[in-house]
């Protein structure tokens, strides 16, 4: 099969370009999320194909049909009478000097002329508009129906926060995997990913398949596993580093105001944690649990003007965060200074939840661990800046069930709002997971850099996904029509232009192999007898 | 080359009439005639008396047969004449054919000549006489000539499927605004 695919005959700025297929071309090979090279008369545009159409040259043929089992009428029509289309939407462009070929590719602020032919895209093009595998760029899957390897930048990549979306079952976890280890291998940052489901410390399970290794089975000496529930990692037999434990004194106001919904607290209720932080200092949580009832009680709230009832339904809602087991008067041993020694030294961190999936333990712990230990990063990027010395190494953060942390009601008082709005001012970045991204504030959604997306099939997810993108309603259309499962679009501000995928392949011997091969460090992640052993 | 057949008594920059050497001997509608340089398209034919405005009479009443009307009057064969009208479809000039209407027309009393199977294949490498044929003013309907000529064409290439595919997609395209007229004249090519 030849790469011409026909001639474009109608285009518009606004609008994207209409393309009259050839004869030997079928529609049928047109699959939307196609790329596809325009050559201009002075400049080459590479776009997407985000429409399929048949066209007839004269409507009374599909009036009066003509007789399409006769063959011979039938291949006579065929890319004639009858032609196939496709809609284009152009990206960007190439100019054809030798200027402009250095200056890469640029954004399209111009049409093709009439006829231009119109070619699928060749792997060179791919590589000329993605770049190719290098110390930066980390291969993450093929672009839909190539060969051709997609690169990501990811040291553009982790300058933002980013987020992955795809219903449930799409391939968010096995995504978010890959690009974990991309970051690990070609980027200065570290990360801390708070691991709701135990799929990314030492092994993950995989739909109808054997378990998947986790990041730490990959790359023993880049990555520790925190648990908060020891004894059911010793069970799935992972080696864990360091097990956390939370003292009532580590929990603040804002982390219950997060919880309002999941603990059936009400608004006055939230409203007394404050009064009563105010109150008892750090120990409020101990305190409020001390207390009975009785008259005393009863004048220590009337002098804080918080209602009975209140004060009740708050106790109810603290009794639930008590009752986690990992919540202990005294924390043991500070995790924080544990976690951020770890991100210190490049090491990664995965923090599993072990039995404790519920959202009331996964929003409170992530919360209040990342709140602090961005308040570290804080005040010592500011140091660093101050004194010129080198600031704490970028860190990416990565949630689960994001809508939970972010959503419009809390995600101006949480952490994660603020490290999501502020574009990684203190060396913190976000790497958000999530079902429902219409459940996510808009505008924390807007600041997000690159958004991957599996198959969503709500309107109002899909609408939230692309809010702001140009394009939008061409990359709908490509969206709608992923495939249930391991494919993606990438869009924003560390690819050149939108573009659909099937992310690597993760799971077999043969990928362990690339996988940890790839990086310029891969020396690093253990002796040779190490790596052998975990391709087998 | 094949034996004259005919003699241009009538021409104009479109077309030409021919008058047979034989009556009846006329070719086929559709064929590929050619006078001087000129290649014609046979579009029309007619057999009526010599002289105009006398009609044939009836003459076989008392005869046992058609061919028995004829050999009772052999001064019918020179009373009566066959005609036909070939639309000018292209030219030679030099080695060089040209699908376009000629500069001249043809002269009166040339011959005319029937095309063989080696001239028409060359002839139809190209599709530009579908075009003139098309829009030339005809007695017989269009779409009936060209189906005429497209099957005689056809009959001599070697794959006269992919004549026949390739011929009627050029005529998609010309008659894209028209699709009943296209549909009639693919309905008219199947030769089985
Ligand atoms: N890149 C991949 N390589 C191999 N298998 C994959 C890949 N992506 C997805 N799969 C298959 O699809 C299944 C679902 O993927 P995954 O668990 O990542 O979905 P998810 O979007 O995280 O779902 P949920 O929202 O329920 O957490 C996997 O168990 C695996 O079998
Ligand atoms: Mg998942």
């Amino acid at each position: 099969m030849t790469d011409k695919l026909g001639i474009v005959t109608t285009a518009s700025l606004e609008k994207g370009v209409d393309v009259r297929l050839d004869a030997p071309v079928s529609v049928e090979d047109m699959v939307v999320g196609r790329y596809v090279t325009i050559e201009g008369q002075k400049r080459r545009f590479f776009g997407m194909i985000t429409d399929v159409r048949l066209g007839v040259t004269d409507e009374r043929l599909a009036v009066s049909p003509p007789d399409v089992n006769d063959p011979f009428i039938a291949e006579v029509l065929s890319g004639t009478s009858t032609f196939g289309q496709i809609h284009v939407t152009p990206m960007l462009t190439i100019g054809g000097d030798a200027k402009s070929m250095l200056e890469g590719p640029q954004p399209v602020k111009t049409i093709p002329a009439h006829f231009c032919a119109v070619n699928l895209a060749t792997e060179d093009d791919i590589e000329r508009v993605f770049g190719k595998e290098d110390p930066q760029r980390f291969n993450i899957g093929n672009p839909l129906d190539m060969e051709t390897k997609l690169c990501l930048n990811l040291e553009e990549f982790v300058k933002r926060s980013n987020g992955i979306f795809g219903k449930s079952g799409t391939g968010k976890t096995f995504l978010t995997r890959i690009l974990l280890i991309g970051i690990l291998q070609k980027s200065k940052a570290v990360n801390l990913i708070f691991d709701m489901h135990n799929e990314y410390g030492w092994q993950g399970t995989s739909e109808g398949g054997p378990p998947v290794k986790g990041l730490k089975q990959l790359f023993q000496s880049k990555v520790a596993v925190f648990t908060l529930d020891e004894e059911n990692s010793r069970r799935r037999g992972v080696s864990t580093d360091f097990v956390v434990k939370i003292g009532y004194d580590e929990i603040e106001p804002e982390d219950i105001v997060l919880l309002r919904q999941t603990l059936n607290l009400t608004e006055p209720a939230v409203e007394a944690v404050y009064q009563l932080r105010r109150r008892f200092g750090k120990s409020w949580l101990q305190n409020v649990l001390d207390i009975e009832g009785g008259e005393d009680t009863k004048e220590l709230l009337d002098s804080m003007s918080i209602h009975e009832s209140s004060f009740q339904n708050l106790k109810r809602g603290l009794a639930t965060i008590r009752r986690l087991p990992f919540i202990q008067p005294h924390a043991p041993v500070d995790a924080v200074k544990n976690i951020l020694d770890h991100l210190d030294k490049g090491i990664n961190v995965v923090l599993e939840f072990g039995r404790y999936r519920d959202i009331t333990a996964y929003v409170l712990v992530a919360n209040m661990l990342a709140r602090r230990i961005y308040s570290q990063y804080q005040s010592r990027t500011e140091k660093a800046m101050a004194e010129s010395v080198a600031p704490p190494n970028p860190l990416v953060i990565t949630i689960e069930e994001a809508h939970k942390f972010l959503n419009p009601e809390v995600s101006s008082q949480t952490i994660f709002g603020t490290i999501a709005r502020e574009m990684r001012k203190y060396n913190v970045s976000l790497l958000v997971i999530d079902q429902r991204p219409s459940g996510i504030d808009s505008e924390v959604m807007s600041q997000m850099g690159t958004k991957i997306t599996c198959l969503l099939d709500n309107e109002r997810d899909i609408d939230s996904v692309l809010a702001g993108v140009s394009g939008k309603n061409e990359l709908k259309s490509v969206l709608a029509r992923l495939a249930p499962k391991q494919q993606a679009l990438i869009f924003g501000h560390a690819v050149p232009m939108p573009v659909a995928f099937q992310p690597r392949e993760y799971g077999s011997a043969k990928s362990y192999k690339d996988f940890t091969s790839a990086g310029k460090s891969s020396a690093s992640t253990g002796t040779g007898k190490d790596i052998e052993k975990l391709w087998e | 080359m094949s034996p004259k057949i005919a003699e241009v008594i009538e021409a104009d920059t479109a077309s030409f009439v021919a008058q047979c050497y034989e009556l009846y001997e006329l070719p086929p509608l559709g064929a590929l005639v050619k006078t001087g340089d000129i290649y014609g398209i046979v579009c029309h034919a007619e057999t009526a008396g010599m002289e105009p405005g006398r009609k044939p009479i009836a003459r076989g009443r008392d005869e046992a047969s058609e061919a028995a009307v004829y050999e009772s009057s052999p001064q019918l064969l020179k009373l009566l004449r066959s005609e036909f009208t070939a639309s000018a479809v292209g030219y030679q000039d030099g080695n060089k054919i040209y699908q376009y209407l000629p500069p001249q027309p043809a002269r009166i009393h040339g011959f005319i000549y029937l095309c063989q199977p080696d001239e028409v294949k060359e002839f139809s490498k190209n599709f530009g006489f579908l075009n003139i044929l098309i829009n030339a003013a005809l007695t017989a309907p269009t779409e009936e000539l060209i189906a005429a000529a497209l099957r005689q064409m056809s009959g001599v290439q070697e794959d006269s499927h992919a004549f026949l595919v390739a011929a009627g997609k050029e005529l998609a395209n010309l008659l894209s605004n028209d699709f009943i007229k296209l549909k009639n004249i693919l309905g008219r090519l199947k030769i089985k």
